[in-house]
């Protein structure tokens, strides 16, 4: 009988799952995290354009175009520029956020008929962005002290193989108890986002399609869809014209400046 | 074969009953797959186009279904530091409601302000922030003057307030997410009401009534149902003297009812207010059978013949009288198919199915049960005959003046039918006893009615909300409407505007008005939308596209002729001041509001076809189309009396009401039927003329009529103490209707054979006129 060779087995199953067993779920999900944060860093500035169409439960549909410019922060959160095309109505109008990781964000918006800009109340994060599905919190730049993380599973999705991260917003501000995201393990892209509103049931969930690579490195979806699930209202985002390191810096998200935005 | 039947019956009881209960366990099964559909929706069928206009308004905007919390502070005055605290809790707490999309409080109420160059938004009341006088002074006069929220939200004098919870319901099993949110709602309640006395929250709004449908109905059934049942008994004890029959009877009704609700249930039907009464109708209903098949049965053994043989005789006789008017019975209530409202097809079909499975019952299952339980009988006169026989006396001899004096009373009470008005308000379905009706009540007398009018206007452009003719109409309108005697409150988008062109002027009172310029509207517009919480946006106003806005307007308790009118004002304002726009009205009043009138259309062919199709059994029975024809004049004649006499009593006559006419066709005709069989026997086979044949006929079917007659009289009447007012008028008029019949069955019916059957003239109408002169 040889009894050594069950120790063995064990020796090289502790071994073998040691990186595994070393985490806690939530330890776990927050190294997801960092390492998807870390990989979509460093890209400094991009601008695009995105066509959001809106549609309710009766099929009636609408479309705004919006072009958008950000300015990556370190250790904050992005600033970002969003310029209304249409509805005609609202052309020229300018957002300005500069997003925070823990406090409320700064907002501004000009509105051209009254040629001012106007600060914006803190408390909305969790408010409709243009009456879409979208809110402000889906929209604004990923920081990691957003939220806090547990792993949950490994499962396949649109990505190929992916993890299953449950997030939880650190704002009390926040309208969701929590977040699923599956995130692939090639690329830690985001594939698919659940979210849980203030009494923890499936409000909406999100999906990206068409990834594609910049700068041989920095990912992003062409196609965004939100689709409510308690009111039957989906909005699409559609992206187009991607352009990184254009060379947009602090004077170009002023809000002094934000008159002359273009 | 019916022979063979009866021989089968007689020498296997046991077999019998032993192969009925089988049968009914399995149907009874199905009874698991019943349950109760809590949806005010589900009064209206697919195409119903009130129902389809409201579902397309629903998906364009929100839907608006909602729980109202009632808030009542001990003090009377809601604006105190430690009640706007609460209601701050209770707020907060609403959210966790399952389902809950939007929650609307005078706390969470977003306030707008300016700032120098700034709008703030914010809520009206913050969480944790003590308040003293000059706040509570201030938020009381913000209150006042916003007229989103005076007379909806808060009380004009202060001592009331709403938290109103707005619930999406997903439909995907309607049975018991209704339950879910009103769990939740009263654990909400029970807290705040058990932590702070004094307090009071009462609970108001469609989910809550939705949930009474539900509630009120297992109520009645967990009452009406014994008391019934314990008429039954008595009755019975009281008039037969059985016990053995009485038991027997009560097995059969029991059966009957079990079976013909399971089989319900495996068809995959949901119960609803008016088919939970359909348990009821069926004890009303199978009694008569029984009691048919016992008084031959007892006449024979009182007469000394041994309880075999007597009841042999009496399946015999009763056989083709019990079939016929259980057919008949159930070709009336198979009418209810042709009503526009789903709940009473339903409650039709499933008391059609109970009354034959009774016929079957207490042909098979119900001599099986007298074989085998003891019955013993004296032998006596039936000294009840004298009372029959005077009755017969006092008809033949008064005949020439009860046919002038009845056929005035009945075109008399015929004549007040037309006036009886068309009403509907689901509130009102309802009696005081239930606390939906209560709350209610308490909103409708403290802040603002719950009849709702949603109004859509369509700009017919992308973004045409903005434009300022658009606007200008949209806020003549809402001042019009605000005008109007029943208004209560309007809810339109004009108010936000005019606040929002203010609070851009620095507060300035007097821009409070609709801004001039489209650009200026639409970018007003964005950023408050961008301002607004989760929850709290516009898209309960506006549709994605701002195309179209949606104006609710709140008002006074109104008949459903009184919505109707409104409504039609509405639409003719905008037909003479702004026709470029798309108008559409909607909501649950005015689907109520005019599901009577589309019933009643519809239940008209189904009356017509059961009264061609009674006529024709009727006519094959008596083998007589002459009399077939007779028997059309006291059938008809009880419903259009009993409506008649309906004005009289109460005069609105609601969904419950319009199949009623059916209903009854299908039991009335059984007076009429043994009552004629009875007659035309003893005119053929006896020889007698047609007064002795009315003797006759009277002798021996008038104390069965009237033992019937009084115990449907008697379970319609238990019906109508139902808390659900739809199924109480029904109850109630139903038993004026049947007690009618026997009235003109015994008055009528036989001068009218008298006079006729004489004269031999073909049509009956001028037989009466020919005899009289």
């Amino acid at each position: 009988m040889n009894l050594t060779k069950p120790f063995y087995l064990l020796m090289a199953l502790t071994f073998l799952s040691s990186p595994v067993l070393a985490l806690t779920p939530e330890e776990r999900g927050l190294e997801i995290a960092r390492e998807a944060k870390q990989r979509d860093s460093g890209w400094a500035d991009m601008q695009a354009e995105m066509l959001m169409v809106l549609r309710n439960k009766q099929g009636e549909e609408s479309v705004r175009e919006i072009r958008i410019k950000s300015l990556e922060q370190e250790g904050d959160g992005d600033k970002s520029l969003t310029i209304f095309d249409k509805p005609l109505d609202v052309k020229g109008t300018a957002f300005l956020s500069f997003s925070h990781p823990l406090e409320a964000d700064d907002q501004w918006l000009y509105l051209p008929a009254l040629k001012r800009v106007k600060r914006i109340s803190s408390r909305n994060k969790s408010g409709p962005f243009m009456g879409s599905e979208f809110a402000y919190e889906d929209l604004s730049s990923f920081e990691i002290e957003k939220y806090s993380y547990k792993y949950i599973k490994d499962e396949s999705c649109d990505g190929g193989a992916c993890f299953v991260v449950e997030q939880y917003p650190v704002d009390k501000d926040s309208g969701y108890t929590r977040r699923v995201a599956w995130i692939d393990q090639n690329h830690y892209r985001v594939w698919k986002v659940d979210f849980y509103d203030r009494k923890n049931s499936l409000l909406k969930t999100l999906t990206f399609k068409g990834y594609q690579q910049y700068l041989d490195n920095y990912w992003r979806a062409d196609l965004q869809q939100m689709q409510n699930h308690q009111n039957g209202k989906s909005t699409e985002l559609k992206w187009s014209g991607y352009q990184f390191r254009v060379g947009l810096n602090d004077a170009d998200f002023n809000k002094n400046t934000l008159k002359r935005a273009r | 074969m019916k022979d063979k039947l009866f021989a089968v019956v007689l020498r296997h009881p046991v077999l019998i009953l032993l192969a009925c209960l089988v049968l009914t366990v399995i149907a009874t099964a199905g009874a698991k797959n019943l349950v109760f559909k809590s949806d005010y929706r589900v009064f209206f069928s697919e195409e119903n186009p009130q129902l389809v206009a409201y579902e397309s308004i629903q998906n364009i905007f929100n839907k608006s279904d909602n729980v109202a919390f009632i808030v009542i502070p001990a003090n009377g005055d809601i604006y105190t530091s430690e009640h706007l605290q609460l209601l701050n809790q209770i707020t907060t707490d609403a959210w966790q409601i399952p389902y809950s999309t939007r929650v609307d409080s005078v706390t969470n109420y977003q306030h707008t302000w300016a700032d120098e160059d700034d709008m703030i938004v914010e809520d009206l009341v913050t969480e944790g922030q003590p308040l003293d006088r000059s706040a509570l002074d201030r938020i009381r006069e913000i209150v006042n003057t916003e007229p989103i929220l005076l007379n909806k939200i808060a009380s004009v004098k202060g001592q009331v307030s709403l938290v109103n919870v707005t619930v999406q319901l997903p439909m995907i099993d309607p049975v018991a997410e209704v339950p879910e949110v009103v769990a939740k709602v009263r654990e909400i309640q029970q807290k705040y009401m058990a932590e702070n006395p004094g307090l009071e929250i009462k609970l108001s709004g469609i989910v809550m009534m939705n949930n009474s449908f539900a509630e009120s109905a297992l109520k009645d059934n967990a009452t009406l149902i014994p008391i019934m049942f314990g008429v039954v008994v008595l009755t019975m004890l009281f008039l037969l003297r059985t016990f053995s029959g009485t038991l027997s009877t009560v097995i059969i009704i029991a059966a009957s009812i079990m079976a013909a609700m399971g089989m319900a249930g495996w068809s995959g039907m949901f119960l609803t207010g008016p088919s939970a009464s359909a348990p009821t109708m069926i004890l009303t209903l199978a009694v008569a059978d029984c009691i048919h098949i016992l008084s031959t049965m007892f006449y024979e053994m009182r007469r000394g013949v041994a309880k075999r043989a007597a009841l042999l005789d009496s399946l015999r006789i009763n056989f083709q009288p019990v079939m016929l008017t259980s057919v008949t019975t159930a070709i009336g209530f198979l009418s209810m198919n042709f009503s526009d409202s789903p709940p009473f097809r339903d409650l039709g079909n499933i008391v059609a199915v109970g009354v034959m499975l009774a016929f079957v019952f207490s042909v098979t299952l119900f001599p099986a049960l007298l074989m085998v339980l003891p019955v013993r009988v004296k032998e006596t006169k039936e000294d009840d005959r004298d009372w029959t026989r005077s009755l017969a006396a006092f008809v033949t001899a008064k005949r020439r003046i009860l046919l002038p004096g009845m056929s005035v009373l009945m075109l008399l009470l015929i004549g007040f039918l037309p006036m009886n008005q068309l009403n509907d308000d689901f509130v009102k379905y309802f009696d005081t006893s239930v606390p939906f009706r209560q709350a209610t009540d308490y909103m409708q007398d403290n802040l603002s009615g719950m009849t709702l009018m949603e109004i859509s206007v369509d700009s017919g452009e992308s973004s045409g909300i903005n434009d300022p003719a658009f606007l200008k109409t949209l806020g003549e309108f809402s001042d019009w409407l605000r005008a109007q005697p029943e208004t209560d409150h309007v809810s339109t988008l004009t108010d936000t505007l005019k606040r929002l062109n203010k609070n851009m002027h620095g507060d300035d009172q007097s821009y409070y008005r609709l801004p001039e310029d489209r650009e200026l509207s639409a970018q007003y517009l964005l950023l408050y939308e961008m301002s607004l919480p989760y929850g709290l946006d516009l898209n309960n106003q506006l549709n994605v596209d701002k195309s179209s806005v949606r104006v609710v307007g709140t008002f006074k308790n109104l008949t459903s002729n009184e919505l109707v009118s409104l409504e039609e004002r509405v639409q003719d304002w905008f037909a003479s001041h702004a026709s470029e726009y798309q108008v559409m009205t909607t909501g649950p009043n005015l689907m109520f509001a005019h599901i009577s009138q589309r019933n009643i259309k519809s239940m008209l062919l189904g009356i017509a076809l059961a009264l061609v199709l009674i006529s024709l059994l009727l006519g094959l029975a008596l083998r007589s189309l002459r009399f077939g024809l007779i028997s059309l004049l006291p059938n008809l004649a009880p419903a259009a009396m009993g409506f008649g006499l309906w004005y009289l009593i109460d005069g609105q006559v609601g969904l419950g009401l319009s199949v009623v006419a059916g209903m009854t066709l299908g039991i009335v005709v059984d007076d009429t039927v043994h009552f004629l069989s009875k007659y035309l026997y003893a005119r053929r086979h006896r020889g007698a003329d047609s007064v002795a044949a009315v003797q006759y006929a009277f002798g021996s079917v008038g104390r069965a009529l009237w033992v019937t007659t009084f115990v449907l009289v008697c379970g319609f009447m238990v019906l109508a103490q139902s808390s659900f007012k739809l199924n109480a008028d029904m109850g109630f008029l139903t038993a004026l209707t049947i007690l009618i019949a026997l009235v003109v069955d015994f008055l009528f019916l036989p001068p009218l054979l008298m006079m006729f059957d004489k004269t031999k003239i073909d049509a009956p109408a001028k037989t009466v006129q020919g005899v009289q002169r």
